[in-house]
């Protein structure tokens, strides 16, 4: 037995886990098929660790979802299924490629194509097809202004849209999950954490992440001033070359869109403290998704982006 | 890092009062804003104004809407940390119009900044945001006087606005202010000290920010109240649509007794107050006693836990315990009530009229709701009371009586917010629709 009084108050990262927990058992007790989106990403690596939290000894009362790309860093998808099966939840794989094959959206060529977009047809298409009436998201309100300003339980039409003008108030701990048939919540039980608070709980509860948030030599090209992963085949425009260098990830998403940032830093420590001690914000760094205009986030996520 | 934990606070305003200013001031001094951010809000500025200069208040620019208009629509969350404390600050609009976000906003802080311009003094908006945070029941109110440079950083004029606010706030049943003269502006008194004000010897708002005491610090001065949120059971069948499992499971590490079948849990997060293993406890509404057995989480047992703490308890007789529940102490019991008085605040565009029925969610409870009386309405601008009223239009405030399906376990919102706050739900659009704090039940 141990006691974590030993100071009458809590640390944040107690008082932030206490709250995402709360929010998690909510869901799970107002909502009839939830699901939780894992992308093997660090935000979502949190949330898996909150459901064991929250409702350990029992198994999830839900299934875990990852819409693949197909792009994604090998490194990624291999962490992704070692821990589902450490887990032993149920993972069900939305494919982008499907919904390029079955002709549900058009796939762009070229150097600068990116599936990004792409996803939100495979999500909202996975979603109606399970019938889930609620996605545990691990976006955070601290990385972009959208974000800023959107509700921990956050209501979605049955068009998957996000709505910001009438969102529902949110009092208290009192979330109201409250749905028609058709219509979804996406849920981030994490809203309140900084980057920061992600990594300092990864570290604290000595969660693995995927090899590729750690340095390491890839080759690597430059573009917008950002480090893209460079594979056999890949396109580049003029003037851009191959280079091999020492980088790290601070997001995991697509290849195509996410860039790489030169660091030596190889141990959690060494990510907590670069993190701390950073100039840049982590969307603003890595992710061109991002850099298409100044409200390119809050367009996407009125289409039904994570 | 971040010794004293959490602190959340709200700061309610417009763009006149120089909130936005303040917000920006804030991040910026204490070295939050990155050099991204702080590109675009100089490119911002450029584009924006005549001189160019570095305008903080556009760090807090929100939706495209609000960047067109200038406004700010909806409760905007921020973040900063110091060595000291990690802070959440919700940032709300301050006219009339958005008093439902101002609500919103009030319910989850610990401290609320009430801005003053020094060369106005305490206008209606000031003591409506006062009044709001009193009503909300915020432990601390900051009063900032803010633009003490447009007043030559003269004491008598802060002097005479701290006394007038504070004669206000008395009346408000406010007993906790703290009033600072700043200048959101130059920085002075935010987080470094103003040169041009040495007849001030108070804290700057960072310091008195990282040092206020919050509501949890001492959970043995208060009732304890754990709604039960969640049952836990490994043995039962595992809901339609997950299918079979595919591993073993984790190494579970809540102890030998967990990996049996027979586990069975109370999940919730302790509203207030402190539980710890082998207590007596009552379970409500069926009034059974019993005793605590343990107190699991994750990362093992507890001997004893705290608000706000997520946990799962365990009792150790086999009574019938569900969702919504309220596990507290035997002679420390809330009322069990099925009629209230409240203060509401109305948020739907649809007039709220007697006899409208509703569905209340209160603690981990949801049940129907008839509105049986509107008893009077606050004029936010006054404060003063009418009676006679026959609907609640959106951001009215006033006290209702309410008739509910099934019993609530309640307290009086100023004694306990966790207990004694709740929100009505729209059955046909399902949307939120008021917020409400009980004064009494029965």
């Amino acid at each position: 037995m141990s006691s974590v009084i030993d100071h009458v108050r809590l640390t944040h990262l107690q008082a932030l886990e206490a709250e995402a927990i709360h929010i998690m058992r909510e869901v799970a007790a107002e909502l009839e098929r939830p699901v939780l989106l894992f992308s093997g990403g660090k935000d979502s690596i949190v949330l898996l660790r909150l459901a064991e939290k929250a409702f350990r000894p029992a198994r999830f009362p839900f299934a875990l979802m990852h819409v693949d790309t197909g792009d994604n860093f090998p490194e990624v998808i291999d962490y992704r299924d070692r821990r589902v099966a450490e887990l032993g939840e149920r993972l069900i794989v939305a494919s982008v490629q499907e919904s390029i094959d079955r002709g549900r959206v058009i796939e762009d060529h070229g150097p600068r194509a990116s599936r990004n977009r792409l996803q939100i047809t495979t999500l909202l298409d996975a979603i109606a097809e399970h019938r889930f009436d609620a996605a545990f998201g691990g976006a955070r309100r601290d990385e972009e202004r959208a974000r800023a300003k959107e509700r921990v339980f956050s209501f979605r039409d049955d068009f998957g849209q996000w709505d910001p003008k009438s969102q529902r108030p949110e009092l208290w701990n009192l979330y109201n999950g409250r749905i028609r048939p058709g219509e979804h919540v996406r849920v981030f039980p994490i809203s309140n954490w900084t980057e920061l608070d992600v990594w300092e709980y990864i570290a604290q509860e000595g969660l693995e992440v995927p090899s590729i948030y750690f340095a390491h030599t890839r080759p690597v090209f430059s573009r917008d001033g950002m480090l893209y992963a460079w594979r056999a085949g890949d396109e580049l425009l003029e003037g851009e070359q191959v280079i091999t260098a020492s980088v790290r990830y601070r997001t995991v998403g697509d290849m195509r869109c996410t860039g790489g940032v030169r660091s030596q830093a190889t141990t959690l420590d060494q990510v907590v403290a670069e993190i701390a001690s950073t100039r840049v914000t982590e969307r603003g760094e890595t992710r061109a998704d991002d850099r298409v205009s100044e409200a390119a986030m809050e367009d996407r996520k009125k289409a039904g982006y994570f | 890092m971040s010794a004293l934990g959490l602190l959340r606070f709200t700061t309610a305003g417009s763009v006149d009062d120089g909130k936005s200013t303040l917000i920006g001031r804030l991040l910026y001094d204490t070295k939050q804003v990155l050099d991204d951010q702080l590109v675009q809000v100089a490119e911002a500025s450029r584009r924006r104004s005549s001189d160019g200069a570095l305008d903080l208040a556009l760090l807090t620019d929100g939706l495209r809407a609000e960047r067109e208009q200038g406004i700010t629509i909806d409760v905007a969350y921020r973040y900063f940390a110091t060595d000291r404390r990690r802070f959440i600050i919700a940032d709300v609009p301050g006219h009339k119009q958005y008093t439902r976000n101002m609500v919103t906003g009030a319910s989850t802080a610990d401290l609320s900044i009430v801005l003053i311009d020094a060369r106005k003094g305490v206008l209606e908006q000031s003591k409506r945001h006062a009044y709001i945070s009193a009503l909300l029941g915020i432990p601390h109110v900051a009063v900032c006087v803010n633009k003490m440079d447009l007043v030559g950083y003269r004491q008598e004029v802060f002097d005479q606005i701290a006394a007038d606010v504070r004669a206000f706030l008395d009346g408000l049943g406010v007993r906790e202010a703290t009033c600072i003269p700043i200048s959101a502006l130059h920085g002075d008194n935010v987080v470094e000290r103003a040169p041009g004000m040495p007849w001030y010897a108070g804290p700057t708002l960072l310091e008195h920010l990282e040092s206020v005491e919050v509501e949890y610090d001492h959970p043995n001065d208060v009732s304890v109240r754990f709604p039960v949120q969640w049952v836990i059971r490994p043995g039962a069948a595992i809901p339609a649509g997950l299918g079979e499992p595919c591993g073993n499971g984790p190494e579970s590490t809540l102890g030998p007794s967990a990996c049996h079948e027979d586990y069975r849990g109370y999940a919730g997060q302790l509203a207030s107050g402190a539980l710890h293993a082998g207590q007596t406890v009552v379970v409500l509404p069926g009034g059974q006693q019993t005793r605590i057995a343990a107190i699991d989480t994750y990362d093992g047992s507890l001997d004893e836990a705290c608000a706000p703490l997520s946990v799962t308890i365990r009792l150790e007789d086999d009574i019938d315990v569900s969702r919504g529940d309220l596990i507290c102490l035997p002679g420390d019991t809330p009322t069990v009530a099925r009629d209230l008085e409240a203060t509401i605040c109305w948020m739907s565009e649809r007039p709220l009229r007697a006899g409208d029925r509703l569905t209340i969610k209160h603690t981990t409870r949801r049940v129907h709701a008839i509105v049986v009386a509107l008893v009077d309405r606050v004029d936010v601008e006054t404060l003063e009371r009418e009676q006679d009223v026959d609907a609640f239009a959106l951001n009215d405030i006033g006290r209702v009586r309410i008739r509910t399906s099934l019993p609530l376990m309640c307290d009086e919102y100023r004694q306990n917010r966790a207990t004694g706050g709740f929100i009505l739900i729209d059955d046909a659009s399902n949307g939120t629709v008021a917020a409400g704090m009980i004064e009494d039940a029965s």
